[in-house]
């Protein structure tokens, strides 16, 4: 790093480092809460016990008393009363615990940081090695420590402070690497800001807060394990005690049948520990924004009545209600139908319902979802009662939106292919495997047989789909549902996919049932079309008379209108303001308004 | 500018940590590397493990060796005891070696460790090796068991839990089973011995159904409140994160794909969310797994169990420089073969896992 520059000018010069996340509220949870509160008692225990009650600590009586009005957890084997000693063994045990911890952490961040300066290799040489003591337990290190320094209090400090610094360390430097890639530390360095200013300036605070939350766990860990060190004889030594000493002195009373003795020990380790434990999971919580949503299950209920039954469909959906359980409504009463070997474009923005329809058609809406309709009919099956799963699986397939998570990373294609034979038709292995091998041809994907040992990251994202219509094809089913599957591939996929889409359905009269918010793609595709908005049907129209002049409602217009072709420069694409045309021509009812508006293009 | 630091310092070594490639919840990234170039990752994976293990023992050769170099003054003082005369000192100086050049003692324990030769106790003027081989079983019996048990039950508890709390049903059970576990994780190993032998072998409120400390005739039973004061602790801490993984993995699309094929609940989660959720649980679990060898060294303690624990905790409080350099060696590769078990059993579930990390 160039340090050609002073460092306050450079320091004058660089962008202010943004916090680390966006601003959020601080979630006051109630463990949280109730840890500060624990731990709050514990130190004022800690600070106060000494001065009020060493004298009493110190008093020898009755040896190895039962717990009594004087002696509320009795007397060890010399005399003292238990709880005195417990509670003055509280400032000890927290002062090392607080010195492992510190230790931990000054150490820890230091050689973290220090290793992120050093050069590149160097850097994973040292890496490598925090790697293998961080998997090396913190016990045994601390006891390497205990054997080099002896027993002891200061010993066991520096051993389980020891301990826990690979840790510290090994975070240190994940952070300190992912606060190195954000642009301000780039600029700074551009700027010539000294690698320590850098480092003590930009990195530091930015990585404050996850170090924080290991602090407060390792603070819980340190008190176990320095009181676990001090329970074995190797912390703490007479006449000094701590919550380990004592416990160790109280064991040869337990294992004569008098555990009182351990009581006022054991349940302060156990509140102390607790109390740092939820300080340190509350502060995570408080620092994950994600805490503290909730949701509700999925159901389906029947509502209102069938008004025109329409017999021949092959999909029946009358007055499909879907709404969140919170009340919030996705889809407000729709009503379409379904042809044998129709293909149904259902096309509209994001959150126009469509996808919630399509899912509610295939019984899998999401949790927290609710939907209710007159009626919901394919072919034979009333969808609002409940439905054998294997029938189901037989009648409805599926196509989803991404092809790189649709299959479960860790098992073979060949698997996740024959699944719904061997479990629905209870196909041998070898069957299933020759049917969707027979599939996999049909949608053109090469090497077949190769494809069936692979893993789906193996395959692009193109081969990944074709593989997904194959396992989609494979059962006969009478409906297909394809929820944007072409939208995260590129063109030349995009259209190959469509191609086989088609195809098939023309090769074996399979319904589908076709989402996009691809206008263009849904004319080249389906017989007819449902433009969705606001979860409304605003329009229904055959495929081959969708455009500008003859589609009905200013939406529909407003989507066509958006469509780019090849013909047109993008400038020229107009912005449409359909909400105000569609006002306009409620208001005009009589002579619909034909104005398009174009504002103008920056 | 940029070339110093896009080396990947978050990348794992040889040990526990993820592998790049795979992110909570086991999603496949881009980065991906499919084990291509025709032969079986597996032998990759032997390699570098192996060149790992030797790696380990090779440190903690060096470890050992310092264990005595670095006891603070004059090491032969300190080891001689208090009230040796000069003489004795000189003597042991000798004897030990100490009065020779660092190297040249590092050769000669090497020289004696290649020999299979631990050396000698100075306590009970008998072999090491025979020491650690009398005390290993128990250690050994506790831990391995003790991991085995914890795997069975905190993955099926963590998951059932999961399973019934997803997208935030069942609300209490969520809450229970935080608080419980919670407190119960709380509670340290040793102190869990305490309150078991409390309940179970001096039968206050309970009944006194297994022994309070260790003794031969006892047999299996004498290592049912070990084992269970040594589980509890990590059945809670894994059970809570294969409860957070289960709801993890349950939001992901081939889930939602294996839904739309209708499979039975059972076949569902056991075999489109099972493999998903064990290779980030054990990812973040091999730590904790490693780690119960440390507390089964404590709550030996507890149970008078004549393992590799009281033994090394008696051999520092002796200063018995011998057993101590042993047992670390024993121990750090115990601790080293779990973490090798662990990631077997990873890379057995998804093979993605076996890739190189760090190469």
């Amino acid at each position: 790093m160039t340090d050609t520059l002073t460092p306050t000018t450079a320091g004058g010069a660089v962008p202010v480092a943004p916090v680390a996340a966006p601003p959020r509220r601080f979630h006051w949870t109630p463990g949280l809460v109730t840890g500060l509160a624990l731990l709050s008692l514990v130190v004022l225990i800690g600070v106060v016990a000494p001065f009020l009650l060493q004298d009493q600590a110190d008093a020898l009586g009755e040896r190895a008393a039962s717990p009594s009005a004087e002696h509320w957890l009795g007397t060890d084997q010399s005399g003292h009363d238990m709880l005195a000693r417990s509670l003055v063994a509280t400032r000890l045990t927290l002062l090392m615990t607080i010195g492992a911890t510190a230790l931990a952490v000054v150490v820890g961040v230091v050689a973290g940081t220090t290793v992120w300066l050093l050069p590149r290799r160097g850097r994973e040489l040292c890496l490598r090695v925090i790697d293998t003591m961080v998997a090396f337990p913190g016990l045994l290190l601390a006891l390497v420590v205990a054997a080099i320094l002896g027993a002891g209090a200061l010993p066991a400090v520096v051993a389980i402070g020891v301990a826990g610094v690979p840790t510290f360390a090994r975070l240190t430097a994940n952070l300190a690497a992912q606060v190195s890639q954000r642009d301000f530390v780039s600029t700074a360095r551009l700027l010539g800001v000294s690698d320590r200013r850098i480092v003590s300036d930009h990195m530091l605070p930015n990585m404050a807060e996850p170090l924080l939350v290991l602090a407060a766990s390792t603070f819980a860990q340190s008190l176990t394990a320095i009181s676990a060190l001090s329970f074995v004889g190797l912390g703490v030594q007479s006449p000094q005690y701590d919550f380990g000493k004592l416990l160790n002195d109280a064991l040869p009373s337990l294992l004569a049948g008098r555990p009182e003795q351990s009581v006022g020990p054991a349940v302060l380790i156990v509140v102390t520990g607790l109390a740092s434990m939820l300080v340190g999971d509350g502060l995570a919580a408080a620092a994950d924004p994600r805490s503290g949503r909730r949701n509700a299950s999925a159901a389906l209920r029947t509502a209102g009545t069938s008004l025109h039954p329409d017999v021949d469909a092959m999909v029946r959906v009358e007055n499909l209600v879907v709404g969140t359980t919170a009340g919030k409504p996705l889809v407000k009463g729709i009503s379409f139908s379904i042809a044998r070997g129709e293909i149904v474009g259902i096309v509209g923005e994001s959150g126009s319902g469509k996808s919630v329809t399509a899912m509610s058609v295939a019984r899998l809406l999401a949790d927290g979802l609710e939907a209710s309709a007159a009626t919901m009919r394919l072919d034979d099956l009333d969808l609002l009662r409940p439905v054998d799963p294997t029938v189901m699986a037989q009648t409805v397939s599926l196509v989803y939106q991404d092809p790189g998570s649709t299959f479960n990373p860790a098992l073979r294609l060949g698997t996740q292919l024959t699944e719904v034979l061997r479990s629905h038709r209870g196909k041998s292995r070898a069957e299933a495997r020759s049917i969707v091998l027979d599939a996999l041809r049909r949608v053109h994907l090469t090497m077949p047989e190769k494809r069936l040992g692979q893993h789906p990251h193996e395959l692009s994202g193109g081969m990944r789909q074709r593989a997904m219509i194959a396992a989609a094809l494979t059962t006969d089913p009478k409906l297909i549902i394809a929820d944007e599957p072409t939208t995260a591939l590129d063109v030349t996929v995009q259209a190959e996919i469509l191609r086989e889409l088609k195809r098939l359905n023309r090769e074996t009269g399979t319904a589908i049932m076709f989402i996009s918010h691809d206008i263009g793609v849904v004319r080249e595709l389906c017989d007819r079309v449902l433009v969705m908005n606001s979860g409304e049907i605003v329009e229904e129209i055959d495929a081959d008379r969708l455009d500008v002049a003859t589609a009905v409602h200013p939406y529909t217009r407003a989507l066509l209108a958006a469509t780019p072709s090849l013909t047109e420069r993008v400038g020229d694409l107009p912005v449409v303001d359909w909400r105000a045309e569609a006002a306009r021509a409620e208001e005009a009812r009589v002579a619909p308004a034909t104005s398009v508006t174009t504002p103008k293009e920056s | 500018m940029t070339s110093t630091i896009e080396g990947r310092p978050g990348a794992g070594g040889a040990t526990t940590a993820p592998a790049p490639g795979t992110t909570p919840g086991g999603r496949p990234s881009d980065a991906s590397r499919p084990a291509r170039r025709g032969r079986s990752p597996w032998i990759d994976f032997a390699g570098r493990r192996a060149l790992g293990l030797v790696g380990t023992f090779a440190a903690l050769v060096v470890l050992s060796f310092l264990i005595v170099q670095l006891i603070p003054g004059d090491p032969a003082v300190a080891l001689a005891g208090a009230d040796a005369s000069v003489d004795e000192i000189e003597a042991l100086r000798v004897s030990l070696g100490l009065d020779q050049p660092i190297w040249t003692q590092f050769a000669n324990y090497l020289v004696q460790l290649a020999q299979g030769d631990l050396g000698t106790s100075f306590q009970y003027r008998q072999p090491v090796s025979t020491i650690i081989a009398n005390r290993l079983p128990f250690t050994a019996t506790i831990a391995l068991i003790g991991i085995a048990v914890v795997l069975i039950v905190a993955v099926p508890l963590g998951m059932w839990v999961g399973v019934q709390t997803r997208g935030g049903r069942k609300r209490w059970l969520d809450t229970a089973f935080g608080a419980v576990t919670g407190l119960l994780d709380s509670i340290p190993g040793y102190i869990m011995a305490t309150i078991l032998v409390v309940l179970f072998a001096l039968g206050v409120g309970l009944l006194p159904l297994f022994p309070p400390a260790y003794n031969a005739r006892a047999g299996a039973v004498a290592y049912v409140l070990p084992i269970a004061a040594l589980v509890i602790g990590p059945i809670c801490t894994i059970s809570r994160v294969v409860r957070r993984e289960t709801a993890v993995v349950l939001e992901n699309d081939y889930v939602r794909t294996a839904r739309g094929w209708r499979l039975t609940p059972v076949a569902l989660h056991l075999k489109y969310v099972l493999p998903n959720l064990l290779t980030t649980t054990l990812t973040l679990s091999g730590l904790i797994l490693s780690g119960m060898l440390g507390g089964a060294l404590i709550i030996e303690s507890v149970f008078a169990l004549p393992g590799l624990g009281t033994g090394i905790i008696k051999a520092i409080l002796d200063r018995d420089f011998p057993v101590i350099q042993g047992m670390v060696l024993v121990l750090g590769m115990i601790a080293a073969l779990v973490n090798l078990l662990v990631d077997v059993v990873l890379g057995l579930i998804d093979s993605r896992t076996l890739g190189g990390r760090n190469d």
